[in-house]
Formats: structure tokens, C-alpha cells, sequence
């Protein structure tokens, strides 16, 4: 399926005889298949739930194949050689998301506590601007790289954004976190977007200053510590956004932001050391957070004993907050079974005001079975793999620090939700990327897409003139950015 | 800086299979068991999903299901007849689970019984929904309308229990006051309303309580059959007319309390016949005490005492003390101190009577079949004991039928049909300062000799005028509309 397109640059280089595919024609065919899986998927809730083809198959069919057109065709203009897994994967999730999210949308018990009805028509929308926002981001973001320059503005960026939810009046406290602002009608989760802004900015700062991280250190106790003045930026970027975390009481973003954080660092620095030094600071900070913040111990509480809390919720005159949700979702996974009840003829609506949202798995694991969600999780471990691989191939060290850098995230992100959601590990309240429903996280997801798309048409790029240097990294560590004059 | 992007690769490849791994736990090994956890609510959804089989009287339902506007329980019980047929069918409730033939063969009900897998499995392969089983049950729909009209008539509460002597079938399972296992079936406020307002701490009448099988009264005089079977079973009485040893005033064995009789009835050294067609408490009390506890004891034992019977419905044990002296066995004897029997239990008393003492085991599941009817089980007759032999039990019923041919018993006579009986007034609460209960055993004879039915009712009426409580006059008339019913449908 794939072509060998060689652009008029490629053609005139001297050493290009040998053509890189562009692999645009593999992804339009994959594609092809990211959305009509979901169609099928759309007719099949239809059919179970009302006993006929839903009357919007055609206009979903349309739209979510419009948007992966218009996706493709930026692709193919603005970033000819990107990845060609990326898109149709992402695309196949959120078309999938938007599946479960009608189908949630026709539980009457969901209508009655207004948690769904009309969600997937908004959900179309948020997937409508968060592709735009990816189409945006290959067109005016032609070289990662420029991204380098906004460091420090990222980190003020990034610390804007995790604050606004204290902002009295802005943020709203939505079932105990508050990590959310209201404009209006309107509930933006900023927090999803700060995870992109961080991810630049410790990108930006750890490319800087990685030889210092990892050479100027003193050895204490077997760890080499690096000096105060290097660390010290990030840990005050770090600490502030734990503080800022613990105050709105999301665990879950602060473990996601500490993970990438200690992620980069450790590509940054290839010091085995920080890894052992972030788990204890992590072990360390969870264990702080949970000893005097009420909302992380119910939560731990309902992951070492789901059962319990399940009855306490059940209990007349049980005071504190209880939920069942976890023990639902359980009996939603084991419901399901191998092979699943297929979709529509589960009954996860059960967990009420998250199905759609943190808990969106269980409907999945419920009505897929074993078998769906399996393939599921291997789609998401696919997302990142493509990322890493993304990394790998990058030529810089800024982009293959973005590039695992927002991997990492989205990796950590996947498993803390997936792994909440499953009873693997204490439930932390984020959604699942491109599943779930929530405008914030599939745009900002859109974009993180857009930014790996534009590392990747980068690296795969074939070299615009033979390298200088049999050092490639080396050389292009020269080149300050992208105005900066090709060293020929 | 590729070496450690390899190993954040395989980290994240970890955390991959980490999820892998638990999503195998949950879904593969473990599935089972959440699917099937009591408190997950699909199983509830599951059992609603489909229409209930039927229980079935005489050949028409007695249940039904309906479909249900809201909620996820796609089917709710409806019952026909709701508070006449409570005490057999219970209550199939989705809020407050069910009871009784809806609880013991709910497997059947719903179909999930593995008897229907093979059933099920060519549903399923014909495309048909799965559908319950049904209940068949051996009541005489005729004789419950008698029952139940009965005791609501009489307005205080009450029970009914008509068996078919010779096998055991339970034709008629009364109680008042009832309720509608209807009003409660779904799962919406209304329900739980209707369940609460039924409760017995806001409705002392407590008319969820089945008085047929779950509650034990003091069976009074009607007790004194059990006595007299006794009194002949163990030899020392060959006939009916033999003169009793029975002095009056008597003063009961080791104490200086006369034994009452109620008003000037001829008991002094009566036959065992005029002291039950009287009801005299001197009499059977002093045989009583003569045989002694254990002989007592092994009598009401034989009857059916001291031990629970599974109609398949649960019923209490009747209770006959042991241990007792003289005195406590002569009042036992006539059915005070600590005798005390469910009407079921009289029931079966006057049932072995009349089936030349043999007593069957009682039942009211005749049958289970597929929703094509297409049979299961089927329920065999079973003799549970013999607490008298055929001459003696032949002896008894000729007392029985001096009760209501010159007797305590006349109201419950009945044209061209031999009825046997006997009337009890069972005093009740401290000093007997409540209303006493009114009893009244009975069986119908017809000309050939079969025995169709035998009648315990029980009414314990806290309005009456004290006066007018007795067995012959509050309860006999509604055994007699009973045993009419029964010998009317059987013609």
C-alpha cells in the first residue's frame, strides 16, 4: 500500500536516490478503517437498542469521516512524511469513543441524573475543534523545534493554567476536585492542557541544561545529585505544581505530571540515579498528600476494598462520601466476560455519573469483553509506541524529549485511568484519551497528536542535504532553531 | 539518548501489560464471580428481563407479569387475586426480593432452572425468548374464594387450611388479613410505600404474616381429638361409648385447682363420644393426665407436632411440651398451657381422621412444567404417618360426627354429606383477659365413603363480643362453605 512520493526537494538532493516512503497512502487506507469500524459499531448499538439502523448513521458515518479526510489532507499537505499510525489510531479511538458515548446517551437512567442525552452530538463538536486545533497546530507549528524558544513562557503558561481553577468565581469544585473552570456554561479542564505546555517547557529546560544534570554532580550516598542551581528551576516548577495539585485535590495529574517530569529527566540525563530518586520522591510525596488530604484517603480506602464502600453507600445514615462506583465498574468488567454482551446490552450505566467520563472502560469492558478491551488497551500501547519510536527518531534533542515526553504522559495517563478504573491502583479521576467524553482532553489529545505528527514528519523526513558531520545530533545541536542558517 | 528512550519504551510497554494482566484477572478468571455477585445489580436486570412462569390453580394463572415504562427491570409480577392467593403464592417483589412458591421455585419461574436447559438451549436455537417455567398447584380455587370470603367476612384475622385426606394436597391455604403482593412488586416509591405501610410496626394486623403455616395458636378443644386418638390408641378405650373414669368436680393431679368445664354439661363418667360432643375438659383433661406425658407427646408427634413441614412452603412446628406433670399434661390435654399448632397442623389431624389414620404429607406443588408444559416434576402423594389404626381412626370419626350431628359442631351440617368435626375456644393472653380464639376442625364424608376434604379454621377476632366467640358459631360456617366448595367442584 505504500508509495514512494518523493518531493522536488528530495529529487534535487544529491544523495537522494534512494526515496523514504511517505506512507500517506497506508495511512489513508487505515484510515478507511478507523472509520468505518466505528460506523459498524454505531449501527450495531442502533440495532441492539432500538431494534434498528440508528436514524444519524449516515450524518456520523459522514462526519467522523470528513474529520479524518480533513485530518489526512493536512497530513498529507503539511507533514508528508509523519507516522502514518498516529492519526488512523487516534482517530479509531475517538470514533469508538463517540459509539459508547450514544450508547450511554440512551441509558434513561443517565438521562434522568443528566449525566447523558445529546452528549455525542457535543463530543462531535469537541472532536470537530479538537482536530482543527491538530490541523492548526501542522500548519503554523512547521518545525517542532520553534516550540524551544517558548520555554520559559511554557512554564509560566503551564503554571497559569494549573492555578486558574483556584481563581474564585473561575474554578468549580466538580465531585470533590477541582480541577475544573467554568466560563459560563462552559467547564474547561485545564489541567489537560497544562500536561502539553509542561511537556515543552521541561523539554526547552532539560535540553539546556542536561549536561549539567548529568556531569556537574556531586555524589551522595551512591546517588549523584546534581547542583542547586540546575535542579533547583525544576524543582520549584515541580514542587509549585504539587502544591498546586494537592490543593485541588487531583492526584492523579500530579502523578502524571511527576512521571513525565522524572521521565524526560532520566532520557535528559541517562543517570539511572534519577529513577530511583523520583520513585522515592513520588512513594514520598503520596504518602505526605494521603496522610492529610481526606479525598486520597476515600480513595485508597475504595481501592483496597471497593466492596465496602459499595455498602457504606448503600447505608441509610452513613455519613462522609461513599461511592459505588468502583465495585460497579468491577461487576461492569466481569459482566462482560471473554467476549462481552456486545454493544448496548450491558448495563455499566449502573455507575452512573462517571460512565461517561472517568468511567467510560467499564462500558467497553462490559459490552467488548475481554477480547474488545484487550484490543483496546494494545490500540493505546500502539499510540505510544508509535511516540517512543517518534523519539527514537528524532534527530534533536528537544524533539525527542517532547516526543517522550508527551509519550510518557500519554502512556502514564492510560494506565493511571485504565488501571484506576480496574482496580489495579487507587482511582484518581482523569479521563481516558479520545474516549472519554469531555471536550478538554480531546482537544488537548488532538494537539499532543498533532505535536508527535509534526516531530515525526521531522525525523522521517529524508535529509535535505547530506549531512555535514557523520554526527547528526551533534550537528543539528548547532543549528539554533529553525531560522537558523543550514550547516552546509 | 537512545538508550534510555529503549528502556522508557519497555517501561511503558510494562505498564501496558500491567493493564493487560489485570483486565485478564477481571474479565477471565474473576468474571464469574462478579457476574454473578448477588449485589450486582444485572443479575436482578437479568431476572426481570423476561416474564415469569405462572402459578397455576386449577388451570388458570393465578399470576401474570407486566412490562414496566420505567426503570431497567423490564418485567414486574402482577397477581390476581393478590391477598386471597398471598399465603400460597408469597410475593415476587424486584425491591424486596420474594417468598415462598415465587422463592423456592424460582428457578423454575425464571427459567433458570438447569431442568429448562435443554428447553432453553431450542428457544434460543428457534429464535424464542426465554420463558419461564410454571407451578402448578394442587388449591381448589372454589374452596379459596370460600375460605378467604369467609374469613373476611367475619372481619377479624384468621386462617384456613383444607387438605384432601388421602393424598395430602392442600386445596385450600388461607389467611386474613392479607395483602396484594401486587401493590409491591415493582421497584419504584410507590412500592416501597406500599411495602412499608404493610409492615407489621405500621400495621399491628401484620398482614404480611401467612397465619396458615407461620403462626401457632393454642388449638384448644379442637386438641381434644388428639386425646381421644390417644386415649383409644393406647388400648385402654376399645369403643366410643365406654364409660369414662371421670369424676366431677375433678381436681387436677398434685394441685388443688378444679378443672372447669365450660357451663353444666353432663361429663361426669360421660363416654368419650358425649364428652367430646359436650367438649368437656374434665374428661379428656383426667385421660390426659392418665396417660401421661410421653404417650401424649408420642401421639401429637404422630400427628404431625414438634417438627416443621415443607408444603414446600415452610410451616412452624406445632408444639406439644414434654417434661410436663400431670397437671400441665391435662391442660395440654385440651389444648391450653403450652399446646399450640398452626392451622395447617389441625388440619392434618382431622385429615388422618378422616383417612382412617393414615396422614399424608401435606403439599400444594402438584406439578412443574416448561413453558410448553411439558412436565418436570411431579409431585407423588407420601404417607408421612399412621398415628392411628384404620378401626380406631373409624371409632373417632363417629365421635367426630356426633359433634356436628347432635353436637357443639351443628352449623357446619351439611345435606346429604357425613361431616365430622369439632369446635375449640382456646383462651388466650394473662388470665385470659383477651378474646379467646374459635376453632373448628372438621372433614366431609360423602355417601361412598370417600373423604374429600378436611378443614382447620382458626379466627382470633379481637371485636367480637366475648360471648359470641366459639368455635361452633364464628369458625364452622366458614369450614362448611369450604367443604361445600370442595364437594360442589368435585361433582
Amino acid at each position: 500500500m505504500s508509495s514512494t512520493t518523493n518531493t522536488p526537494t528530495h529529487q534535487t538532493s544529491t544523495i537522494g536516490s534512494i526515496g523514504a516512503p511517505s506512507r500517506r497512502n497506508t495511512e489513508l487506507a487505515l484510515l478507511i478503517f478507523a472509520v468505518v469500524i466505528p460506523v459498524f459499531a454505531y449501527a450495531n448499538v442502533g440495532l441492539a437498542l432500538n431494534d434498528q439502523v440508528p436514524a444519524g448513521l449516515l450524518g456520523y458515518g459522514f462526519g467522523l469521516g470528513l474529520l479524518a479526510g480533513v485530518a489526512h489532507l493536512a497530513v498529507r499537505k503539511f507533514a508528508p512524511y509523519a507516522d502514518p499510525l498516529l492519526l488512523p489510531l487516534a482517530t479509531l479511538l475517538n470514533g469508538l469513543g463517540l459509539v459508547a458515548i450514544w450508547r450511554l446517551d440512551q441509558s434513561k437512567l443517565l438521562q434522568s441524573i443528566h449525566v447523558a442525552g445529546g452528549k455525542a452530538t457535543n463530543q462531535l463538536i469537541y472532536t470537530a475543534m479538537g482536530i482543527t486545533l491538530f490541523v492548526v497546530v501542522l500548519i503554523f507549528l512547521k518545525e517542532h523545534r520553534t516550540l524551544q524558544r517558548y520555554t520559559y513562557i511554557s512554564m509560566v503558561v503551564a503554571l497559569f493554567l494549573l492555578l486558574l481553577p483556584l481563581v474564585p468565581g473561575l474554578g468549580a469544585n466538580v465531585y470533590g476536585a477541582k480541577i475544573w473552570i467554568q466560563i459560563g456554561s462552559f467547564t474547561i479542564q485545564p489541567g489537560e492542557f497544562a500536561k502539553i505546555v509542561l511537556a515543552v517547557f521541561f523539554a526547552g529546560y532539560l535540553m539546556v541544561k542536561r549536561d549539567a544534570l548529568a556531569l556537574a554532580s556531586r555524589r551522595f550516598m551512591g546517588l549523584y545529585l546534581p547542583r542547586g542551581r540546575d535542579l533547583g528551576p525544576i524543582l520549584v516548577v515541580w514542587f509549585i505544581s504539587i502544591l498546586i495539585l494537592v490543593f485541588e485535590t487531583d492526584l492523579g495529574t500530579s502523578l502524571l505530571f511527576f512521571g513525565m517530569f522524572v521521565i524526560m529527566l532520566y532520557v535528559a540525563t541517562e543517570r539511572t540515579s534519577w529513577i530511583v530518586f523520583g520513585l522515592l520522591m513520588s512513594a514520598a510525596g503520596a504518602v505526605g498528600v494521603a496522610s492529610f488530604e481526606p479525598h486520597i484517603q476515600v480513595r485508597v480506602q475504595a481501592w483496597l476494598n471497593p466492596f465496602h464502600e459499595y455498602e457504606l453507600s448503600r447505608t441509610p445514615g452513613v455519613t462522609g462520601v461513599h461511592s459505588d462506583q468502583l465495585q460497579q465498574a468491577l461487576w461492569a468488567f466481569g459482566s462482560g466476560g471473554t467476549l462481552g454482551t456486545g454493544w448496548g446490552q450491558g448495563h455499566s450505566e449502573l455507575i452512573r455519573f462517571a460512565a461517561n467520563s472517568d468511567f467510560i472502560l467499564a462500558t467497553f469492558g462490559e459490552e467488548l469483553g475481554l477480547a474488545g478491551l484487550m484490543a483496546i488497551l494494545l490500540i493505546y500501547g500502539l499510540i505510544v509506541e508509535r511516540g517512543v519510536r517518534t523519539a527514537l527518531a528524532a534527530r534533536d534533542p528537544f524533539g525527542k524529549m517532547l516526543a517522550v515526553g508527551l509519550s510518557g504522559a500519554f502512556a502514564l495517563q492510560v494506565f493511571v485511568v485504565a488501571g484506576g478504573v480496574m482496580g489495579l491502583i487507587p482511582l484518581t479521576g482523569m479521563t481516558m484519551p479520545f474516549l472519554a467524553y469531555g471536550g478538554s482532553s480531546v482537544i488537548a489529545n488532538w494537539a499532543l497528536i498533532g505535536i508527535l505528527i509534526r516531530i515525526s514528519d521531522t525525523a522521517r523526513r529524508p535529509a535535505p542535504s547530506p549531512a555535514a558531520s557523520p554526527d547528526a545530533e551533534m550537528t543539528q545541536i548547532v543549528r539554533p532553531g529553525a531560522t537558523g542558517p543550514d550547516p552546509q | 539518548m537512545n538508550k534510555p528512550l529503549r528502556r522508557i519504551a519497555i517501561f511503558c510497554g510494562l505498564l501496558v501489560l500491567a493493564l493487560l494482566i489485570r483486565d485478564n484477572w477481571l474479565q477471565y478468571v474473576k468474571a464469574d464471580e462478579l457476574r454473578t455477585a448477588g449485589d450486582n445489580r444485572r443479575v436482578a436486570i437479568e431476572r426481570y428481563a423476561a416474564p415469569r412462569g405462572d402459578i397455576i390453580v386449577d388451570g388458570e394463572p393465578i399470576t401474570g407479569s407486566v412490562e414496566t415504562k420505567a426503570g431497567d427491570f423490564k418485567y414486574k409480577r402482577t397477581y390476581k387475586n393478590g391477598p386471597m392467593w398471598a399465603p400460597v403464592t408469597g410475593y415476587s417483589s424486584q425491591a424486596f426480593d420474594s417468598t415462598q412458591l415465587e422463592k423456592i421455585n424460582d428457578g423454575i419461574l425464571t427459567g433458570n432452572d438447569d431442568r429448562l436447559f435443554f428447553r432453553n438451549t431450542l428457544d434460543m436455537l428457534t429464535g424464542k425468548p426465554k420463558q419461564g417455567g410454571n407451578v402448578v398447584t394442587t388449591l381448589n380455587a372454589a374452596a379459596q374464594k370460600a375460605a378467604y370470603a369467609g374469613l373476611k367476612n367475619q372481619g377479624g384475622k384468621g386462617a384456613v387450611v383444607a387438605l384432601e385426606p388421602s393424598t395430602g394436597k392442600i386445596l385450600s391455604l388461607a389467611s386474613y388479613p392479607s395483602y396484594d403482593p401486587s401493590s409491591f412488586a415493582g421497584s419504584r416509591d410507590g412500592d416501597a410505600a406500599a411495602w412499608g405501610k404493610l409492615q407489621k410496626k405500621s400495621d399491628s394486623a401484620d398482614p404480611m404474616l401467612n397465619r396458615a403455616l407461620r403462626e401457632t395458636y393454642p388449638p384448644g378443644s379442637t386438641f381434644k381429638v388428639v386425646t381421644a386418638a390417644a386415649a383409644l390408641e393406647s388400648g385402654k378405650y376399645s369403643s366410643a361409648d365406654q364409660k369414662t373414669d371421670s369424676p366431677l368436680p375433678w381436681v387436677m393431679p398434685g394441685t388443688q385447682t378444679e378443672l372447669k368445664n365450660e357451663g353444666n354439661i353432663p361429663c361426669k363418667d360421660a363416654t368419650m363420644r358425649v364428652a367430646l360432643q359436650f367438649s368437656c375438659n374434665t374428661v379428656f383433661g383426667k385421660i390426659g393426665a392418665d396417660l401421661g406425658n410421653d404417650k401424649m407427646l408420642e401421639e401429637a408427634k404422630k400427628f404431625g407436632f414438634t417438627s416443621e413441614h415443607f408444603t414446600p412452603t415452610r410451616a412452624n412446628a406445632s408444639v406439644f411440651g414434654k417434661d410436663m406433670n400431670d397437671s400441665q399434661t391435662a391442660l395440654s390435654s385440651i389444648g391450653q398451657f403450652d399446646t399450640a399448632a398452626t392451622p395447617l397442623q389441625m388440619a392434618m389431624v382431622a385429615s388422618a381422621v378422616a383417612n382412617d389414620g393414615k396422614l399424608m404429607k401435606p403439599y400444594m406443588v402438584d406439578s412443574l412444567q416448561s413453558s410448553g408444559i411439558d412436565p418436570i416434576e411431579k409431585t407423588e402423594p407420601q404417607e408421612l404417618n399412621q398415628p392411628l389404626s384404620p378401626g380406631n381412626a373409624q371409632i373417632l370419626q363417629s365421635m367426630m360426627e356426633t359433634v356436628v350431628k347432635d353436637g357443639t359442631g351443628k352449623n357446619a351440617q351439611i345435606n346429604g354429606v357425613t361431616v365430622g368435626g369439632k369446635t375449640g375456644t382456646a383462651q388466650h393472653g394473662v388470665e385470659n383477659s383477651e378474646n379467646p380464639y374459635a376453632w373448628f376442625i372438621s372433614y366431609a364424608k360423602l355417601p361412598d365413603h370417600s373423604a374429600p376434604v378436611a378443614v382447620a379454621v382458626v379466627i382470633e377476632d379481637d371485636n367480637a363480643v366475648r360471648d359470641d366467640i366459639s368455635g361452633g358459631g364464628l369458625a364452622a360456617p366458614i369450614a362448611k362453605n369450604v367443604m361445600e366448595a370442595v364437594i360442589n367442584s368435585k361433582k
